[in-house]
């Protein structure tokens, strides 16, 4: 009997969001009448940070800071449609969306900016502050706070625009079965390091080391917590969490945290997590989605390093104590008879 | 049922309502009072999201009777900010992306002031046994427990 230890390696290819029915986004963005800028979604913030991430893509394709950008998300009575914020898909779908709405405001504004300078639109670029100039000769100028007034109140402009990203269904071939179940995927590599008690069957995680494709990271501090949260997640959903009970019976599952485990901040494991950028061609901005895939790859490389460890495959999540010293014991037992 | 009355302090303030006999603190804070910062996660105790200070021992206010408070001093996380000026505690979580959904981080705060208040300078493993009650999901713990060691360090400079 003894702590043994073990090195698993996983990697995944990881799709961003689905298509098997279409997947749609949609949004609008407007002027308000001091030239800032609304964009309507049903996108819903769950708190990964959604809202940030579209005032970023709104105001990088607009041309003014974040500040001047603000996010109405989730009224789906009222709202543009949006599937919704699931399967990796709010960045890349509802960014494109936000993308393509925002190109068409700007056109309208550098437009009514145009006329109040009586210059052509095409000559004209924004300088990122809250100004529209024209190229190369930046004192000829007009704020962006200028141009709104303009088109509300002297050329009844609306400086708005339309965006929708749709990937279209894919149906599978009807001879080989070939179909394209998604236009972006995202990918990630993980070494787990455990210990394994063979005595009892618990598997300690002594190190993560992580490594995530993610497109562009558009915002890379954020990017970095659903990462690192990710890590953690996944390494709960391979040694600790379920809701099924151990009897056949619902009524012995659990129903509390006492029996929903999750390591706590006392149980974590040395984690390292690598960015690696490679922008998607269909990205807004080169952006995938890092969503789901983060919290993946840790689960086949834990089991891979159980069976490093002490020699078993163990199929069914999670990967407790126990599922350990039965598959130790079937083990033991195939090689006694095998022996014999 | 006849309602009884309970005074208290909340954040500074005199307190006083008539409560059901029975009603849990996080209710009355909530329903109530109007201080919807502590969470009801689980409702029974294990998930720490309801965290308060009660005369300067963290409480878990969804296991806490309201009657038991009559007199009490109660601190949340509603009142931790200086008008727009947070907390150096809440400033910290900010800086460190310590927090994404946000429902836990009203009662990791309060877990973390405790600490501080009774140890400015704690090692990690005293961070780790103060946030051992409150459940996260989303950070992993590790940005949260950076988070702490970071007011721990800028305490400790100014005390230098």
């Amino acid at each position: 009997m003894a702590i043994k230890r073990g090195r698993g390696v996983a990697a995944i290819n990881y799709p961003t969001g689905m298509n098997l029915g279409g997947d749609p986004s949609q949004a609008l963005v407007h002027s308000t009448p001091t030239g800032n800028f609304m964009v309507s979604l049903s996108s819903v913030d769950l708190g990964q940070g959604l809202r940030q991430v579209m005032s970023q893509i709104c105001a990088e394709t607009i041309g003014v800071p974040t500040e001047m950008v603000h996010i109405d998300t989730a009224d789906t009575d009222t709202g543009p449609h949006c599937m919704g914020t699931f399967a990796s898909r709010g960045t890349h779908r509802i960014g494109n969306a936000v993308r393509q709405a925002a190109e068409e405001a700007r056109q309208v504004m550098l437009e009514v900016a145009a006329e109040e300078l009586e210059v052509n639109a095409s000559d004209l670029e924004t300088d990122g502050t809250g100004n529209i100039q024209v190229k190369g000769a930046p004192q000829k100028s007009i704020s962006i706070f200028d141009t709104a007034l303009a088109a509300h109140f002297r050329r009844g402009r609306s400086i708005s625009g339309r965006g929708m990203f749709l990937v279209q269904r894919s149906y599978p071939d009807t001879e080989t079965g070939a179909m394209k179940p998604a236009t972006c995927y995202a990918h990630a590599c993980v070494v787990a390091d455990v210990e394994v008690d063979d005595e009892t069957g618990e598997v300690t995680v002594l190190s993560v080391k992580n490594v995530y494709e993610v497109g562009r990271a558009l915002n890379p501090a954020m990017v970095e917590q659903q990462l690192v949260g990710g890590s953690w997640m996944g390494i709960s959903h391979a040694l600790y969490e379920t809701t099924e009970p151990y009897y056949p019976d619902r009524s012995h599952g659990g129903t509390d945290f006492i029996h929903y485990l999750m390591p706590g901040p006392g149980d974590l494991a040395e984690t390292e997590t690598i960015v690696i950028e490679r922008p998607a061609a269909d990205g807004p901005y080169g952006a995938k989605g890092v969503g789901e895939m983060c919290a993946n790859p840790q689960i086949p490389a834990v089991a891979n390093a159980i069976f490093d460890a002490v020699g078993v495959r163990i199929d069914t999540m999670p990967i407790t104590p126990e599922r350990v010293l039965r598959a130790l014991k079937a083990e033991r037992g195939a090689v006694q008879s095998g022996a014999a | 049922m006849a309602r009884i009355p309970v005074q208290f302090t909340l954040n500074g303030q005199e307190k006083a309502e008539f409560i059901e006999s029975g009603a849990t603190l996080l209710n009355v804070l909530r329903d109530r009072m109007g201080d919807t910062s502590p969470k009801g996660g689980c409702q029974q105790g294990t998930c720490g999201a309801c965290s308060v200070i009660i005369d300067g021992e963290l409480r878990l206010s969804c296991l806490t009777l309201a009657e038991t408070c009559e007199g009490a001093t109660i601190e949340t996380a509603g009142g931790l900010a200086n008008g727009s000026e947070l907390h150096p505690i809440q400033q910290a979580i900010v800086d460190g992306f310590a927090t994404q959904c946000g429902f836990c981080a009203p009662g990791m705060v309060m877990a973390i002031k405790v600490l501080l208040d009774a140890k400015p300078a704690p090692s990690r493993e005293d961070v780790v046994e103060a946030i051992s009650g409150n459940v996260c999901r989303c950070t992993g713990y590790e940005p949260i427990i950076q988070a702490v060691l970071s007011v721990s360090r800028s305490n400790s400079q100014q005390a230098v």
